[in-house]
């Protein structure tokens, strides 16, 4: 067990890491994602709209047309055009349901307060944990439990009874898999962690499979690929900010950040979010970029990289000169002296399997 | 054949003036999955404490030192084709490299089995 955002968090269990990340692939992995921040946001007015209105003035996405039951990916974003946090928002008919990194929990719920409060209620769901089930085989173990879900489409969202306990599930998760996330009153985790892992297909993944699974997935971890420092659209994120947000858009703007954001819509961004292929051996976070194997001024900088234990290979993600930031650009990354060559790449490393 | 350690988790199998080095049990299980393994060139010299070899695995890289100093004389490729071999037999086929020693007092320096067990633990 490691520390993690304040949690107790297993980096690997029986299988390894290696082995954790190809059951996932291969049939479906269970994994605890209960610190993670679970927020209700509920207009005061009683209209869900004024609650998806109210947070449209955080987030550069359209959540006014988020319809009931479904879910969408967004991020907040700071007075500079940077990211400050990424999450997801589901629409529960009544409320809105936030999902928010561990580690910006007191950071994002004081940000909601200070900011929405006139409109809306914020409650952290500190009695709730949080169980993603992930993998082609997901739907068949969960549907053991709860037969509805498996008429869910990806990103679809509702609240189902579990043994009378209220659960909200979103047919969604950061794997690249088909899979769904269940929040579930936290006296009941362990039961229900247990009656999934009934399944014979179905294992306990630690943090280390995660983070390698959404990795060659292509998607962003808070804090390394997303930071204050990124903007939405050198981040590659642009599909996630809908026309009614843009520039002609219905609600154009009115977030931290519209105007470098609106432009950079327009006119592009100088460095871009690009996927990366080391030759040989994998390159870490923080690992500089380079133009040729002997210039002494970095370009752009890795901020994820691992081995890929689907895709076969080291793969990295990391921020380079929109210039050069084309599929096939060949750079080279310094680890400790050593150039290792580096082939731009497109995302994500091993296709998305997910139920559309 | 003798077999010493080093307190950064390597092995030392001696036979004269010859040593085979690999990672211990401890190591490779620290480690997790090794997915990397780069070896020295035959024929370098290298110095006691220099860094030999670098194995790599899911969560991060790791330095080899050579517990010796001395030539590489023999380099177990297969490692670097299959870093797995590194897991599964690391006191085994999983061997790394091989050096002809040049200073046979730097054995007394390293640890018998019963002082590697104490910081393996």
């Amino acid at each position: 067990m490691e520390p993690f955002a304040g949690c107790a968090m297993p980096i690997q269990y029986a299988l390894g890491i290696l082995g954790e990340h190809r059951h996932t692939r291969a049939a479906a992995g269970l994994f605890d994602v209960s610190h993670m921040g679970q927020i209700i946001l509920r207009a005061r007015s009683g209209e869900n709209r004024d609650a998806a209105l109210a947070l449209e003035s955080l987030v550069p996405v359209d959540v006014v047309s988020l319809r009931q039951g479904r879910q969408r990916y967004a991020f907040f974003t700071t007075p500079s055009g940077g990211i400050s946090d990424d999450l997801m928002i589901a629409n529960l008919n009544t409320c809105l349901y936030l999902v928010v990194n561990a580690a910006r929990i007191a950071s994002d719920v004081a940000y909601l307060r200070e900011r929405l409060s006139a409109h809306c209620t914020v409650e952290v769901l500190t009695d709730r944990a949080l169980l993603a089930i992930q993998g082609p085989s997901a739907c068949a173990a969960l549907s053991a439990l709860v037969p509805m879900v498996a008429a869910m489409r990806f990103m679809d969202a509702d609240v189902f009874s579990i043994d009378g306990a209220s659960c909200f599930i979103t047919r969604s998760g950061y794997t690249g898999e088909d899979g769904f996330e269940i929040s579930v009153p936290a006296a009941m985790a362990a039961t229900i962690v247990e009656r999934l892992l009934d399944h014979a297909s179905v294992k306990l993944i630690g943090l280390g499979a995660r983070d390698s699974l959404r990795l060659e997935s292509g998607l962003c971890l808070y804090g390394h690929d997303l930071t204050a420092d990124t903007t939405p659209v050198e981040a590659a994120l642009e599909w996630a900010i809908q026309p009614a947000r843009r520039v002609g858009g219905a609600r154009v703007g009115g977030f931290p950040g519209s105007e470098v954001i609106l432009s950079q819509l327009s006119h592009g961004a100088e460095r871009k979010r690009v996927g990366l292929r080391p030759d040989a051996r994998p390159v870490r976070e923080g690992a500089a970029l380079f133009a040729d194997a002997t210039s002494s001024a970095p370009l752009g900088q890795i901020t994820s990289g691992t081995y890929a234990p689907s895709a076969q290979c080291p793969v990295a993600m990391g921020y380079v000169p929109a210039s050069v930031a084309h599929i096939g650009t060949r750079l080279f990354a310094d680890i400790r002296g050593q150039r290792i060559p580096v082939t731009l790449s497109g995302m994500p490393f091993v296709p998305h399997r997910y139920h559309r | 054949m003798e077999i010493r350690y080093t307190a950064e988790h390597e092995w030392v199998a001696i036979d004269g003036n010859r040593a085979t080095v690999g990672i211990t049990d401890y190591a490779q299980r620290a480690l997790g999955d090794l997915v990397f393994v780069q070896l020295p060139t035959v024929g370098s010299a290298i110095s006691r404490g220099a860094v030999a070899a670098v194995v790599e695995s899911v969560k991060a890289a790791s330095d080899i030192y050579s517990p010796l100093t001395g030539r590489i004389i023999e380099v177990n490729a297969a490692t670097a084709s299959d870093p797995s071999l590194v897991n599964t037999e690391p006191m085994g086929a999983g061997w790394l490299f091989k050096i002809e020693c040049s200073d046979l007092s730097e054995l007394s320096q390293l640890l018998d089995e019963s002082a590697y067990r104490q910081i393996a633990q």
